[in-house]
């Protein structure tokens, strides 16, 4: 058990330093265009879509330093340390609440 | 500008609130529930695996691949999660996966999270577990069986939920438009989502979750066996009822 833990947790570790090559993928995404690209397609922004898409602003969009550098290794940097972050949370906050309402 | 955005997570903007309210309401309770179950069937040893089990969602869905056609996507893991852990504690896993990936980094959005959720932490674990139980029958835990089984489900699972994402896609133009006519919200239809959703899954994405759900069965079942999900069947439960006569 706790080597197959240990196990897939370097998996989840190498999955973390090969993610940036997503990166290179560089494709249309469907249904997740922004305003301008709606725009540009439609000829007009659906007055809906428009009010709620700028509802939230997260502190780090898209997995990238908000306004950062359009580098790739700086957005490959941005790309690990998003995923560092996500598991530590995911994982850590877990862990803390399923040790405490786990049984023997 | 290049957006990183992939498809299953569906942004702030493309439902409207007859859609994503709906999707909370239904939530609410699945959350409570599948929270009450974990809370009283989790066992310590297990807590490392469901840690992981949330930090590999949400790894694996920020790994974006390109298929034949100029997409890119990524797996969700849902499947193998479900699997392992059993639905009702995928349900919890994936969806701190999920809210994390909305509040802090904007994928998918905040009034979508009970959609996206709905998705990806239910339709996704249910539809895995369920179709690898059933293919899987009565066979051995150690058999190859299995390893299809779970192949095929994650194909199923995955595939499924993204027909079911491009139906709530679809359907907005339909129901949210302006008296005339407009679309408020996602202006492609059903005719658009369906087939875009369906084709780009069943041949590129869906294919990658299959391999991945088989391949980390097979790991799983070749180290350690014991910690695969089984449901506590009558069977047992009777024995156990023979064996501590209250």
């Amino acid at each position: 058990m706790d080597k197959l833990v240990r196990n897939l947790a370097i998996g989840l570790g190498l999955l973390i330093i090969l993610a940036p090559l997503g990166l290179l993928a560089v494709g249309e995404t469907f249904g997740e265009w922004s305003v301008e690209e709606v725009q540009e397609k439609l000829g007009f922004v659906p007055p809906g879509l428009e009010q709620l898409s700028s509802l939230w602003s997260a502190p780090l969009p898209d997995y990238a330093f908000p306004g950062g550098g359009e580098s790739l290794t700086v957005s490959a940097v941005a790309y690990i340390i998003s995923g560092i972050l996500g598991v530590l949370i995911c994982g850590g906050l877990l862990y803390f609440v399923g040790k405490r309402v786990a049984h023997d | 500008m290049v957006e990183y955005g992939e498809f299953m997570h569906i942004p702030d903007g493309y439902l409207g609130p007859n859609t994503y309210i709906v999707f909370w309401i239904i939530m609410i309770p699945i959350w409570y529930y599948a929270g009450k179950k974990l809370s009283t069937e989790l066992r310590s040893k297990q807590v490392p695996l469901l840690a992981l089990a949330a930090a590999f969602s949400f790894v694996i869905m920020m790994f974006n691949v390109p298929i034949p056609g100029g997409s890119t996507g990524h797996a969700v893991g849902g499947a193998i999660i479900g699997i392992v852990l059993g639905p009702w504690a995928a349900v919890i896993a994936i969806s701190v996966a999920l809210v994390l990936q909305a509040l802090m980094f904007g994928d998918g959005g905040i009034t979508a999270i009970a959609a996206n959720c709905f998705n990806m932490a239910v339709v996704m674990p249910f539809v895995a577990y369920y179709s690898y139980k059933f293919i899987s029958a009565d066979s051995e835990m150690t058999s190859k069986r299995r390893v299809i089984a779970a192949g095929i489900a994650g194909y199923l699972s995955l595939t499924l939920a993204a027909a079911l994402t491009a139906f709530e896609f679809g359907i907005q133009p339909i129901i949210n438009q302006s008296p005339d006519g407009v679309p408020l919200y996602m202006p492609y239809s059903l005719s658009w989502t369906l087939p875009i959703m369906l084709l780009e899954h069943a041949f590129g994405f869906s294919i990658l979750e299959a391999a991945i759900t088989a391949l980390i069965f097979a790991y799983i079942q070749r180290t350690d066996a014991s910690i695969l999900y089984e449901e506590k069947s009558v069977k047992k439960m009777e024995k156990t009822k023979e064996a501590a006569p209250a």
